[in-house]
């Protein structure tokens, strides 16, 4: 089944449970979603709650036990691991609560690293590092390594790093959970940014409502299910 | 190319580990290089032995001696192409023991060279020799050792023979002979037969063993029968054998070089497989968020399997090739002690070895932790932080 145009991301009866010995641990059940294009989409729920289970079907960085998960038109849970690999390099853009950063890397080369699996040239991949690294406010400081930088320039290296290859969809995850308020802000402000200036589709799992005040809808989840109303 | 830098990248991140891990490939290769050169050293013999030589000796000991008629009998037998016999000298140069070398009087100085080929001697000082009764003709490396020169005159003493006329014996240099190649021996010293026999206190018309030349390859064992036979049942049997197996026998007197060089060999890469293995097992390890990152950027299992497997090639590569060249580099002087090892250098084919050795020390060190790499499923790696 194909999604509408305007649906980006579409999420169809999706269960997902883990074997933990012989006990089975149901994560998500019956899972529905659907993310219209150009969407900030804040995801809230407690611990476990598998917002980031969701996440991680959405950018396939895991499959579903049962159901499907269709990214503009893809069925990316038949995908064959090396078909999704290079889907994932070309679709999706991820931001992480702890950023993720190699510490042997660069500023700039941690950006470049999605890069590498394109073909372009190396002046042509150092264009585009430029790029994104303006576009967070950070190209003063594209020699340094992340051990000299503060946790919110090393969250705005690592979203330059998700958007250097201009992905269809970006998904976060925590982004602001390791930053202090005036660093979750701005970062927060970015990825608004984002969202209303240059398109991105976004979806963002977070604990913090000042940060789901900032997307244009919010869904909670409790125990594997979408919940109509905030869990308690 | 785009890579490399990821992989050096990585390498860095813990110089020290890294360095040493380099460090013990290094002085594993360095020894593997020093160990194949002295192997190399002992096996010349057999290596270079021809097919159409044999040498036969008194069937109980190399250091009994044979009367020197055989010679005449040996080449009277169907298949025999020439015979000629040599004697263990023990000569020392200006009564140093360490000036110790391989000296020999050969009976028929023509005939010697004709059988070996690889003893290149120009034939001016082939033909000064046969007019030179005290003359001698010396290897190459034995001529640079002790800077002989030709017209040299050398007294020489023999702890076996000793002159009748109680002095040292006096040679003249009159011909130094080059080898065809490198694993030529040139340390050998050679003199006349009649000069030697005529001046030595005793023992005469006794000789050490005789080079025996088939005239057909393919009949070298049954021409070596057929001399055996020929004494069979006298005072002086004979043991004959082609000239490979008979320095092979020379050589396992000390030991089976080859056996006891291949177990030291094994013992020290079995170390290093340890020591590279670890530290390659405990790199993945420490990164496996990191790993699950470049899978969830889009890098495909395989290239994250290539990626350690490079890390871990790299390691032994620099490491390997290092060792390689300082073996090689140490023996390109020569042999450190020449009246036991004449023939000291690293052959290409070890050098060719080594490099196999290097890259299959990356891909086994490597390969299990760049397995348990591309087997990260993303989603536990990110999972794991710090």
């Amino acid at each position: 089944m194909h999604s509408s145009v305007e649906t980006l991301v579409h999420v169809e009866n999706v269960e997902k449970t883990f074997r933990r010995g012989s006990e089975e641990i149901h994560v998500l059940s019956e899972m529905n979603l659907e993310v219209p294009t150009g969407e900030f989409l804040a995801l809230m729920g407690p611990s476990g709650s598998g917002k980031t289970t969701l996440l991680n079907l959405i950018g396939g960085l895991d499959r579903p036990t049962r159901g499907s998960v269709t990214i503009a038109g893809d069925r990316i849970d038949k995908l064959p691991d090396r078909q999704l690999a290079a889907w994932r390099a070309r679709h999706v853009g991820l931001v992480f609560q702890f950023y993720n950063l190699l510490p042997v890397l660069s500023a700039e080369r941690n950006v470049e690293l999605p890069l590498l699996l394109t073909h372009l040239s190396k002046a042509e991949r150092r264009e585009h590092v430029k790029t994104a690294l303006d576009v967070v406010g950070l190209s003063h400081r594209t020699r340094h390594f992340p051990r000299t930088l503060s946790g919110g320039e090393q969250q705005r290296v690592g979203i330059a790093r998700a958007i250097v290859t201009d992905p269809t969809l970006l998904l976060c995850d925590e982004p602001t959970g390791d930053l202090d308020r005036r660093s979750g802000d701005e970062i927060l402000g970015l990825l608004q940014a984002l969202n209303r200036e240059h398109g991105k589709t976004i979806v963002m799992v977070t604990h913090d409502p000042h940060a789901s005040a900032r997307a244009t809808r919010t869904l909670y989840l409790d125990k594997g299910r979408f919940s109509a109303e905030k869990p308690e | 190319m785009k890579y490399v830098s990821l992989v050096w990248s990585n390498l860095r991140r813990k110089r020290l580990r890294t360095g040493l891990t380099v460090l013990s490939i290094f002085i594993a290769f360095v020894l593997f290089g020093l160990l194949c050169t002295i192997k190399e050293a002992f096996t010349a013999g057999v290596t270079l032995a021809g097919a159409d030589r044999l040498i036969s000796r008194h069937k109980v000991s190399l250091i009994m001696t044979l009367p020197e008629s055989y010679a005449r009998r040996m080449a009277r037998i169907p298949g025999v192409a020439s015979a000629v016999h040599l004697t263990w000298f023990n000569g020392i140069y200006q009564d140093e023991p360490k000036n110790f070398f391989g000296s020999f009087p050969v009976s028929d100085p023509t005939a010697y060279f004709d059988l070996y080929p690889e003893f290149l001697l120009p034939t001016e000082q082939e033909e000064a020799w046969l007019k030179t009764r005290t003359g001698a003709v010396v290897g190459r490396s034995l001529a640079d050792r002790f800077h002989w020169k030709i017209g040299d005159r050398v007294p020489l003493k023999s702890p076996i023979w000793p002159r009748a006329a109680e002095e040292a014996w006096e040679f003249d240099i009159v011909g130094i002979f080059d080898g065809a190649n490198r694993a030529t021996d040139t340390s050998g010293f050679y003199f006349r037969y009649d000069y030697f026999d005529e001046a030595r206190a005793n023992g005469k018309g006794q000789v050490g063993w005789f080079v025996v030349r088939a005239d057909d390859p393919d009949r070298a064992d049954e021409i070596a029968r057929a001399v055996d036979a020929e004494f069979a049942n006298s005072p002086y049997e004979t043991k004959t054998e082609p000239e490979g197996a008979f320095a092979q026998g020379f050589v396992q007197q000390i030991g089976d070089i080859g056996a006891i060089l291949m177990a030291i060999l094994s013992a020290v890469f079995f170390t290093i497989l340890l020591i590279a293995g670890n530290t390659m097992a405990q790199a993945v390890r420490e990164r496996t968020m990191e790993l699950g990152l470049l899978k969830a950027l889009g890098f495909t299992n395989g290239l994250v399997l290539a990626l350690v497997l490079a890390e871990s090639c790299l390691i032994a590569t620099a490491g390997g090739f290092a060792g390689l060249a300082v073996a090689w580099l140490a023996t390109v002087g020569g042999s450190p002690i020449p009246s036991v090892l004449p023939v000291f250098f690293l052959p290409a084919k070890y050098v060719a070895m080594g490099a196999v050795l290097v890259f299959a020390l990356g891909v086994v060190t490597g390969i299990l932790p760049a397995l348990e790499a591309m087997r990260l499923r993303i989603a536990t790696a990110l999972r794991r932080q710090g």
